[in-house]
């Protein structure tokens, strides 16, 4: 089935729920409110003419300053029997952060969802073990989103563990085996 | 006179197989809670390798994110190139030329074969068969030479580059490469197959363990190998197919139970046929340019135009410090077929030179997240095992 | 107190200089060349920079171990810590004491020679128990469950692939049985009692934690296991006792099934030149071949899983050595 069609289709369905349709390069998106987003993944993967058995891809992207809703979450399915690709946006605003986890659909986006969560700080309504899984476990702040710094000197959000590391350095510089050692390196 | 019956008290005791650990292929934490010698729990921790690849990018021009995506998968790291180049030609519009196909093609299964022995010779020798990791390594030497004639780098290659690869082979490599390629199938044969394929105590080790249904590994996302030992035939090379793959022919491997044994045959059996799709690229190869000479807003100029034309020297300058300024607004996704998986590529653009989102989606962080549900009820020995024959590398995991 | 008694106390303990001393160099070169013959069966060299060829590999070794920093695990159980690589290292050179190696040269010539041998193997499973124990890892504590359970079921078969040799040649003196194998024209034990040989062979493997059962130390699973926390000169003794333990199992092979130091009668009667060559050169190069199929089965086998290595043990080879045994006996009550 030709995406245009797929997409037609979504929006015949849920009307009200459909903000968008976009096109680019062959792929198109469909933009959707995230209050029904469970409901109409549920369609797209067990409707037999659409049959969305695989989740190819589970991301968010922040638009802050561009959109008025800040974030998206972007899911791209595809469909191994019949051969279609389709990519549904779902519109997260900055204070409402959470939606609908769509685990119990497609068990692979189980850890997309925690990089989710990690990177960007969308909470997954109903996900079974929401926590971080690429940053430390008690890293403050969620690094993908554009006002999180690049550069490594973060000073006061510096990670507590780090610190507690160049502190033991410091200390057992006494312990080194030559004065060249044990002067402090820049 | 009372027989009571004392009950011998157990109590489950948890490992860790910690971030360092010669089975785990890379910084993977496992902890297991074990009830004797069966797994009851199992939680994997993942993060120790992580880079921030996607937020460099963020900050860094299209042409200098390309060697970020080197260290995703770090021993197959041309498959990693190909995949952002084809991405971004998707999304620019750019027309690779043919001898760039096929070169890309032939770069692309030498790293199948290169990573392919990693992943099963590591695997034999977590499970104690030690020297198929020896045999095997002498003809990765091989490719690995052959990557270092070519561009210069035996493991980080940014050889492929948008709109081609940065320059010609020249004839000694392809002389050099279907040498390899007339001597390794009966290699492959005799010395990799007959070590373990019959092998009593290989069989009881790899055969109904970790076994996962076709149904539910769709489920789980996963993809390459480790779905095809399912019995699932996607394969991104056959139903979405990129470069010089439509012009040769070569079969995709499938297996039947989807347990360890089905997916190291599919592994096995892919080196054959990715020595068949080089062979036959090196037949067919065309003569012709390797760069794309018709997008010149976001391919660099050939090196010597640059010093004496002005426009190219222009070009050459502004594609480098700011990237593709005429870049198109929009988004892109695109995936292809690297060892172990589908590798695919989101890019959101905003019109400049730097791409505003750049997403991975590694195959690698997918196969760990399944562990768990190959390895509760299993034994320890199986864990490593599962490990092994999940294929997973972390700098793809983590990125 | 005279001088007879005072010189055969002399011998004995000149006999036990050599023994030891013969013992641990061979226990050194054995490393040495599993390191090489495992490396040309890789394609590879091994050791080749110490000395010509690595000759002196061995000593670079003990000296790097000598001089370790002694690393004790801050809850290990102290005592049992120092004591634990001590047991194997004792279990396995006392069995050296009953071990004729030519004709006329043994410490002790007792008359339960074998059964003395049976009996200081599975002391030396005490050594393995308490090192997993004591090293407070958990690591250690399932190698060393693992290693104990296997040891005990594997010397059962041990034991009873024993019997049919002790049967056919009467007695558990080591000298007698070598002697007794001489009415054969083959001279060994090996033709008539193939299926024990090969149950030997196989818990002979268990016993000394080898590969394909080096479960307990498999280096890429549980990180060499019940000895992951020893470094210096302990983890040398476990790793002497080892290699000890191979030899004394070599040399049991050797001597209750291919006919010890002598040579097949039939071999001698037609080359009678055959006999000038010493006893202690054939002894010794039987020994050789076993320790080579040490290295040889390790280089090429994968290693079993825990559960079938037990299911190899009890419901496989148990069941054949009764079998063996009861042959046997039925033959020989028969003439």
């Amino acid at each position: 089935m030709e995406p245009r069609e797929i997409a037609e289709l979504i929006k015949d369905r849920y009307p009200s729920e459909v903000k968008d349709i976009k096109e680019f390069r062959g792929q198109v998106s469909v933009i959707v409110n995230k209050d029904k987003i469970k409901e109409i993944m549920r369609y797209l993967h067990d409707a037999p003419e659409l049959y969305f058995d695989y989740l190819e891809d589970l991301c968010g992207v922040d638009y802050i300053g561009r959109k008025e809703v800040r974030f998206e979450v972007v899911y791209h399915l595809y469909s191994m029997k019949h051969r279609h690709m389709i990519r549904i946006k779902a519109e997260v605003p900055e204070d409402d952060c959470a939606i609908d986890s769509v685990v119990d659909i497609w068990a692979g986006a189980n850890w997309h969802e925690r990089e989710c969560y990690d990177m960007y700080g969308i909470k997954f309504n109903g996900h079974p073990d929401l926590r971080r899984i690429l940053m430390p476990d008690d890293w403050e702040g969620y690094p993908l989103r554009k006002d999180y710094p690049l550069k490594s000197d973060l000073g006061e959000m510096e990670w507590k563990e780090y610190k507690e590391v160049l502190d033991a350095a410091e200390k057992n510089r006494q312990y080194e085996v030559d004065e060249w050692h044990r002067q402090k390196r820049k | 006179m009372a027989s009571a019956e004392k009950e011998i008290k157990t109590r489950e005791i948890t490992i860790s197989m910690g971030p360092q650990h010669p089975a785990t292929h890379g910084v993977l934490r496992v902890i297991l809670d074990l009830d004797g010698e069966t797994v009851v729990k199992c939680t994997p921790y993942v993060g120790y390798l992580h880079r921030g690849t996607e937020k460099l990018a963020e900050n860094r021009t299209y042409l200098s994110a390309l060697p970020l995506t080197d260290r995703l998968d770090y021993i197959s790291s041309m498959s990693n190139n190909i995949g952002y180049c084809v991405a971004l030609e998707r999304f620019f519009g750019i027309e690779v030329p043919e001898r760039a196909k096929y070169i890309r093609t032939i770069m692309a299964e030498m790293t199948r074969i290169s990573s392919h022995i990693i992943g099963i010779s590591t695997h034999a020798l977590d499970i104690g068969a030690m020297t198929l990791f020896l045999y095997s390594f002498r003809d990765r030497e091989r490719l690995l030479d052959l990557f270092e004639m070519v561009c210069g780098a035996r493991l980080t290659a940014s050889y492929p580059r948008i709109g081609g690869v940065r320059n010609d082979v020249n004839q000694e490599f392809l002389d050099k490469l279907y040498e390899f390629t007339e001597e390794y199938p009966e290699i492959i044969e005799d010395q990799y197959e007959r070590l373990l394929d019959q092998n009593r105590i290989w069989l009881q080790r790899t055969k109904g363990i970790g076994v996962i249904s076709a149904e539910d590994a769709i489920n789980w996302g996963l993809t390459g190998p480790t779905l095809r030992g399912s019995g699932v035939p996607y394969d991104i090379r056959k139903y979405a197919p990129y470069d010089a793959y439509p012009y040769v022919e070569f079969d995709v491997p499938v297996g039947k139970n989807g347990d360890v044994y089905d997916r190291y045959k599919c592994r096995m059996e892919e080196l054959k046929q990715s020595n068949r799709i080089i062979k036959q690229c090196i037949e067919k190869m065309p003569k012709g340019p390797v760069m794309a000479s018709d997008a010149p807003k976001f391919t660099l100029p050939p090196k010597d135009r640059v010093l004496t034309d002005m426009e190219s020297l222009i070009r050459q300058f502004i594609l480098i410090t700011k990237g593709p300024i005429n870049a198109p607004e929009g988004e892109i996704y695109a995936a292809t077929e690297v060892p172990k998986g589908e590798l695919g590529f989101y890019f959101v653009s905003d019109g400049t030179g730097r791409p505003y989102r750049m997403r991975l989606r590694a195959p690698s962080f997918v196969h760990v997240s399944v562990l768990p549900k190959l390895c509760e009820g299993a034994l320890i020995a199986d864990v490593i095992a599962n490990i092994g024959t999940i294929d997973i590398v972390l700098g793809e995991c983590d990125r | 107190m005279n001088l007879d008694f005072v010189i055969d106390v002399a011998i004995i303990i000149v006999k036990i200089a050599v023994v030891i001393g013969v013992t641990m160099l061979h226990v050194m070169y054995a490393t040495y060349f599993e390191r090489k013959a495992i490396g040309h069966m890789q394609i590879r060299l091994g050791p080749m920079r110490v000395g010509p060829h690595g000759i002196l590999q061995p000593l670079a070794d003990m000296l790097k171990l000598f001089f370790k920093e002694d690393i004790i695990p801050k809850d290990a159980d102290k005592p049992v810590f120092w004591v634990s690589p001590i047991i194997p290292v004792f279990a396995t050179l006392s069995s050296l004491a009953v071990i004729p190696f030519f004709e006329g040269f043994v410490i002790a010539d007792i008359n339960i020679g074998l059964l003395y041998i049976l009996a200081m193997s599975s002391l030396g499973a005490y050594g393995i128990v308490m090192a997993g124990w004591s090293s407070n890892s958990k690591y250690s504590f399932l190698g060393g469950l693992r290693s104990s359970a296997q040891v005990i079921s594997y010397e059962i078969a041990m034991g009873l692939s024993l019997v049919g040799v002790m049967i056919l040649s009467g007695s558990l003196n080591l000298s007698e049985i070598v002697k007794a194998q001489q009415q054969y024209w083959h001279g060994m034990y090996l033709i008539p009692q193939f299926l024990a040989y090969f149950i030997f062979l196989v818990a002979m493997f268990a016993e000394t934690n080898r590969t394909p059962f080096d479960l307990p130390d498999a280096e890429s699973e549980l990180v060499a296991g019940y000895f992951v926390e020893y470094s210096g000169m302990r983890f040398a003794l476990f790793y002497a006792a080892e290699y000890i333990g191979m030899i004394i199992m070599a040399s049991i092979a050797v001597i209750c099934f291919w006919g010890g130091w002598t040579i097949p009668p039939v071999l001698l009667n037609a080359v009678p030149a055959l006999g000038m060559v010493p006893g202690i050169v054939w002894f010794l190069a039987k020994v050789y071949f076993h320790v080579f199929l040490y290295y040889w089965v390790r280089a090429t086998v994968p290693r079993y899983r825990y559960d079938k290595l037990m299911e190899l043990g009890w419901k496989i080879l148990i069941p054949l050595a009764l079998a063996n045994l009861v042959i046997t006996s039925i033959l020989k009550y028969m003439g």
